[in-house]
């Protein structure tokens, strides 16, 4: 894919997220774009928000989990670009009516108090250069009509970034089972899916580690003070005006969000 | 919940036959609804009452109880909506890393459950989960092999009643905790077959708290005119689906905070 369409696509992108509608699948438009391609349409995509006055505060890891692989039929994650427009903190109601088809995933957050560049970055380098971590919401959003997306059309798309939420509950990995770690999601007051931190790549570490390695690769920096989130460890919930999430991490602690007004969709 | 007995007594020692028969000889009998379809619940539990009579008459001594599809993936997967209970005996425990054959089993599945041992006596209704907090004397570790004698593992709630709650074969292990010294509702649960992860959830998948599962087993036994005695072993219902197994099968079952349990499968 040549530079001009792989701006242009970028540009899509931006003006779609800007003015809260979708765009049809890159794929259907476009069959022979690579994942490649696809990254580097993000990459444009980002830039753009950037231009625009925001700043990249992390990184979200996506397409952890291996029902969601089979689905996308892909066997590896994806990553997105955490931008400073996306940032809620706990006790926040989060605005649906900036969204267009949004949807919330119980996960857990890295915070880094060191570099990580890969190549050559394993699980317990990740933990090394772990600030803390804690539970969080990631209301993934899609600028892809009706989420019909493949594995490119989601990475093109960053990730599906939507907002994402962090929990007050700050807690060492070094003092917590990251892996067996139970997830619960509560959604309105009732039970509404349960996980473990072993969900993700058989630990959130490992995805943290997949994706300094493959940043590394891409030469894109993974910098001391960015967030990460790790990958979804329960199912996706559709969200309405007045719902109420919880999430719990055993051991660790909740994340709980508010939302209110009409997503676009 | 209501324990009305329609059968005759006849036709509950008959349909007890028919289950022990099917239990010990491992093999599949349509559901008994399919002849009874009036049978109640009550119907449901005088015959499994029945057979652990015939059970401990003949020797085996009873350790306990199982609660029996407490979550909503449980009851989905089997389509019934009330929880059930049913009977544990010595003759169904199986020692940790054992090798548990399946040759006397009909469609076995193995399934992750928190195990708790009482120190005192759990005596119904409104027994609530602080009750059985109190009343624990530890929690622990557990696989829980299920095994419907009904063919193709449909049933209804009366059916499995009857069929002792589908129970099989149980092995308790890993680390025994003081449940007032974990939070039992957020213990993250993972199940390996041959090295692989096959399901995975957390404890709060149990009635959102599997204390909760117990406090229900002690009141459903109170209408059945029971308690729960100090120094029973009780299994608080799957956290994760039934996983099939079958001969050469390994099963790793691994817990936040309670360690692990392992079982091999053989002919």
């Amino acid at each position: 894919m040549n530079h001009e369409t792989i701006q242009k696509y970028g540009d899509e992108l931006y003006a779609a997220w800007l003015e809260r509608r979708t765009v049809a699948p890159l794929l259907e438009r476009e069959p022979n774009i690579t994942l490649d391609d696809a990254y580097k349409i993000q990459l444009r995509f980002v830039a753009r928000r950037v231009q625009a006055g925001e700043t990249i505060v992390g990184k979200k890891i996506g397409v952890t989990s291996k029902p969601v692989q089979d689905f996308l039929g892909v066997f590896q994650p994806d990553f997105g670009q955490l931008t400073s427009g996306m940032v809620y903190t706990e006790g926040d109601t989060i605005d649906l009516g900036a969204l267009i088809q949004p949807k919330a995933e119980a996960e857990l957050a890295f915070v880094l108090k060191s570099d990580l560049k890969g190549p050559g970055i394993t699980a317990m380098d990740v933990i090394r250069a772990t600030d803390y971590v804690v539970p969080c919401f990631e209301i993934v959003d899609s600028r892809i009509t009706d989420w019909k997306i493949k594995i490119q059309d989601t990475v093109a798309d960053n990730a599906s970034c939507g907002v994402y939420v962090l929990g007050n509950a700050k807690g060492d990995p070094r003092q917590l089972d990251i892996t067996l770690a139970g997830m619960v999601l509560e959604k309105n007051g009732e039970l509404h899916s349960t996980g473990v931190g072993a969900a993700v790549q058989g630990s959130p570490a490992n995805a943290v580690a997949w994706l300094a390695n493959t940043l590394g690769a891409l030469g894109i920096p993974f910098k001391a003070g960015e967030v990460i989130l790790s990958g979804s460890q329960s199912a996706l919930v559709p969200v309405a005006d007045g719902d109420e999430l919880v999430c719990t991490v055993g051991g660790l602690g909740s994340c709980r969000v508010k939302f209110t007004g009409r997503s676009a969709v | 919940m209501s324990m009305t007995i329609t059968l005759s007594r006849e036709d509950i020692v008959r349909l007890c036959e028919r289950v022990e028969g099917a239990q010990r000889r491992a093999y599949a009998i349509p559901k008994l609804t399919d002849e009874h379809p009036g049978m109640t619940l009550g119907d449901g539990y005088a015959v499994q009452l029945e057979l652990r009579r015939r059970l401990v008459e003949q020797g085996h001594r009873q350790i306990g109880w199982k609660a029996g599809l407490t979550s909503k993936a449980k009851m989905l997967q089997m389509g019934v909506s009330v929880p059930s209970i049913g009977f544990l005996t010595d003759r169904m425990a199986r020692p940790e890393n054992s090798a548990i054959s399946t040759g006397d089993l009909v469609h076995p599945r193995a399934e992750c459950e928190v195990a708790f041992v009482t120190k005192q006596a759990l005596v119904g209704p409104g027994c609530t989960k602080e009750d059985v907090i109190a009343a624990t004397d530890y929690v622990l570790p557990a696989v829980e092999i299920i095994d419907s004698r009904f063919s193709g593992f449909k049933f209804d709630l009366e059916s499995v009643v009857a069929d002792n709650g589908s129970s099989a074969r149980f092995v308790g292990g890993g680390r025994a905790r003081d449940p007032r010294e974990l939070d039992l509702r957020t213990l993250g649960v993972v199940m390996e077959k041959n090295g692989e992860m096959v399901a995975m959830g957390a404890s709060a998948a149990v009635l959102n708290h599997p204390a909760e599962a117990v406090a229900m087993l002690v009141n459903i036994l109170a209408e059945l005119g029971e308690s729960l005695p100090a120094g029973s072993f009780v299994m608080s219902g799957g956290i994760t689906e039934a996983i099939p197994v079958k001969p050469g099968d390994s099963v790793i079952a691994r817990f936040q905070e309670l360690g692990s349990v392992s079982m091999r499968f053989v002919e």
